[in-house]
């Protein structure tokens, strides 16, 4: 197998990676009006903190109001606030199931064939002790990669080096949607025993890519870019799953975790830095690499041109500088960012028309990534089989829901990595070592619970 | 062990519970996350139920059937108990939750009952609680095999879709009678649901005598389904009027 050949290219891509995007570990609250969000944060706030500490669904809180809010507009606004959540349990959902079907019926995905650079040590060692002193080696290796390359992404931005940012992305997606699609397709097809010639795979790779490259880097269809961001996490989940040794998986899981939690909540974190100046500039926190789940529509700009003139080209140069990079994975962390309501607010305190509008909330695509890489290895892995799977599947759908919880309360920029992972590890050592004897007994004897 | 088995028996047994989720639940985002919350609940229950079991099994002799049979009894009674509890507890986050809407909507009211939310909750349990029992059989029904070599009976796929679909649609139903009886604060109503749920799980140890565990579950299911019909408000002149299409103007449906 050409395993030096794909790691290097591995390696080549996660270098691309790395100096991609910058990791947006983030939930961000854009608000267009500031004085309108803080009316409404005063007024919401009392009854906010009484009522969501008891709960561990977000409907309570909506993130960017009226404050010209009636009746209608509060129910809308709990109604989008579950909306959101169901909004991103879908794709996350189906990335998960593509992750997970792919691991089940494609055996190369599961086969040892080697490891990244970036882990050096093996795992086919004699003792426990030292599998653990290697996987712990690992992951220190793997996370102060990242942190380099985090840091180097932030420097870039701050000296707004996008040139070199968006040559970076587009080589990382072209890499992305034409090779590792390649070998996906390949091994798909060695696993059913499909015969194909080079002629029509050629001619399928290039649509495939081709169209994946406009969809995400320039415009198309918003549905059709949610599913190429999708298919492209799971590709990326995947290869993580194949060339990551096992413990160290684990371990590298939790350790980003927790890098994640600092550096989008410490003061000097880089993330924090990334999404600090982003808001400086008054830009977007880098649409590429980020999974978008609305779009904004506008009716009737023409009497509010004046006012919303500023937004319309902050949504401009949105469109030029392109959406979504993925291949970025623990570069595009999870960025949670309710869609620029800049638009949205502003159209609708002014005018008294209808305008469509939808408003969406947006995730980084490394979370897609994580949570696919730890429901995929549980499926992998564990011997309790599906129900692992399922358990880890709920727990990571339960910690998104209390991170978008924990967002609607702070309104700031959050994680959304730790708790999901935290829930999903915790339920995978759990439930692979508890509850599947205990289950495995009952249905020898059939005995129901 | 064919797809013909693999179809049929995920048929039966999630048919029902995946037709209640499309068509009742699906649609309200809200709904969605009641569900899956209250999936995650029982899937606490079990956790804490399974390290229980665990602990008691490894510090017993290992070689012992008897005594090994004997735990996994006790294993069972007392993870239906905490799953009980677990769905008491879940009734008072959903009790505060519903609280805490009801003050951020302009009109005081909830967006959600607690007859429905009674109602999904209860769904979350059951369709965890299937799938749990069921997805490692259905996956195992899908690979080679013979069913029974060993002597045992031949109709072990399908006597675990039926009994997992009982259990689902009875767990929905105890959610209904639960939630219910703790709004009203009869206490009795707690009991005999506990007690029921006991009822079923004890009958599950006759088996492969699977004449004395599947009728009674599904006469137990007929009995819940009428009772928390009735407790949630159903009529005879609900169905009445149901059957004969003309318009409800009083009737409180579970489902919208």
């Amino acid at each position: 197998m050409n395993t030096s050949d794909s790691e290097e290219e591995l390696c080549n891509e996660r270098t691309s990676l790395m100096t991609g995007s910058p990791p947006i570990s983030s939930y961000h609250v854009e608000t267009g009006l500031p004085s309108s969000m803080d009316t409404q944060t005063k007024r919401r706030r009392p009854v906010t903190n009484q009522s969501n500490n008891r709960e561990t669904h977000h409907e309570g809180v909506s993130t960017e109001r009226d404050s010209t809010a009636d009746s209608e507009d509060e129910e809308l606004s709990l109604k989008y606030g579950a909306k959101h959540v169901i909004m991103l349990f879908v794709p996350v959902t189906l990335c998960m199931i593509v992750v997970i079907a792919t691991i089940k019926s494609v055996s190369f995905y599961t086969e040892k064939g080697g490891q990244l650079i970036y882990t050096p040590f093996t795992e086919d060692t004699t003792s426990v002790g030292q599998r653990l002193l290697n996987s712990v080696l690992n992951t220190l290796i793997m996370i102060s990669v990242i942190v380099v390359m985090t840091i180097f992404l932030v420097v870039l931005y701050k000296y707004r080096c996008y040139k070199f940012i968006h040559g970076w992305l587009i080589l990382s997606s072209l890499m992305l949607l034409f090779w590792f699609s390649f070998l996906y397709l390949g091994e798909v097809f060695k696993t059913y025993n499909v015969a194909m010639d080079y002629p029509t795979l050629a001619l399928v790779i290039w649509n495939f890519g081709a169209v994946g490259m406009v969809c995400i880097h320039w415009k198309g269809p918003l549905q059709l870019q949610q599913a190429y961001l999708i298919v492209i996490s799971a590709l990326m989940a995947l290869v993580f799953i194949k060339y990551l040794p096992e413990w160290s998986a684990w371990v590298i899981l939790g350790a980003i975790s927790v890098y994640d939690l600092i550096a989008v909540l410490c003061p000097k974190g880089p993330l924090r830095m990334l999404v600090e100046t982003a808001q400086e500039r008054n830009e977007p926190i880098f649409p590429a690499l980020i999974y978008s789940s609305a779009m904004i529509w506008m009716v009737g700009m023409t009497e509010q041109s004046a006012v919303q003139q500023p937004s319309h080209q902050e949504r401009n140069s949105d469109e030029e500088v392109g959406q979504s990079h993925h291949d970025n994975t623990e570069d595009n962390r999870n960025v949670v960012v309710p869609e620029t309501e800049v638009h949205g607010t502003q159209s609708r305190t002014s005018s008294a028309e209808e305008l469509e509008e939808e408003r969406g909330i947006k995730l980084g695509l490394g979370d897609f990534i994580f949570y696919s890489v730890l429901v995929g290895k549980a499926s992998a892995t564990a011997s309790g089989d599906w129900n692992t799977t399922l358990a880890c599947f709920v727990a990571i759908l339960i910690g998104l829901c209390l991170t978008l919880l924990l967002l609607a309360i702070f309104k700031k920029a959050l994680p959304a990595l730790p708790i999901s992972i935290t829930f999903g590890l915790v339920f995978y050592f759990s439930t692979d070592n508890l509850v599947r004897p205990f289950m495995d007994n009952l249905a020898t004897h059939q005995f129901y619970i | 062990m064919t797809v013909a088995v693999f179809f049929g028996c995920s048929f039966i047994a999630f048919g029902p519970a995946f037709a209640l989720f499309i068509f009742t639940i699906a649609r309200d985002p809200l709904r969605v996350i009641i569900l899956i919350a209250g999936a995650f609940f029982w899937l606490l229950s079990l956790l804490l139920s399974s390290l229980v079991w665990f602990i008691a099994m490894k510090a017993s002799n290992d070689k012992d059937q008897q005594l090994q049979r004997g735990l996994l009894i006790f294993g069972v009674m007392f993870s239906v108990l905490l799953q009980e509890v677990f769905r008491f507890a879940y009734y008072k986050l959903l009790r505060k939750a519903s609280e805490g809407l009801a003050a951020l909507s302009e009109d005081e009211r909830s967006p959600i009952s607690v007859q429905q939310m009674a109602y999904v909750a209860g769904l979350g349990f059951g369709i965890m609680s299937g799938a749990f029992s069921m997805i490692n059989i259905l996956a195992d029904s899908l690979g080679p095999g013979i069913v029974g070599i060993h002597g045992e009976s031949q109709y072990y796929f399908l006597t675990s879709a039926f009994m997992t679909m009982a259990v689902t649609l009875l767990h929905t139903f105890w959610g209904v009678v639960f939630f219910d009886g703790c709004e009203n604060r009869r206490w009795w109503v707690i009991a005999v649901v506990v007690a029921l749920h006991l009822l079923v799980s004890g009958l599950t140890f006759l088996n492969p005598i699977y004449e004395g565990s599947l009728p009674p579950a599904y006469v137990i299911l007929v009995s819940m389904a009428v009772w928390s019909f009735f407790s949630c408000g159903g009529s005879l002149q609900n169905i009445q009027q149901f059957l004969t299409c003309r318009k409800n103007d009083a009737g409180s449906e579970v489902a919208s």
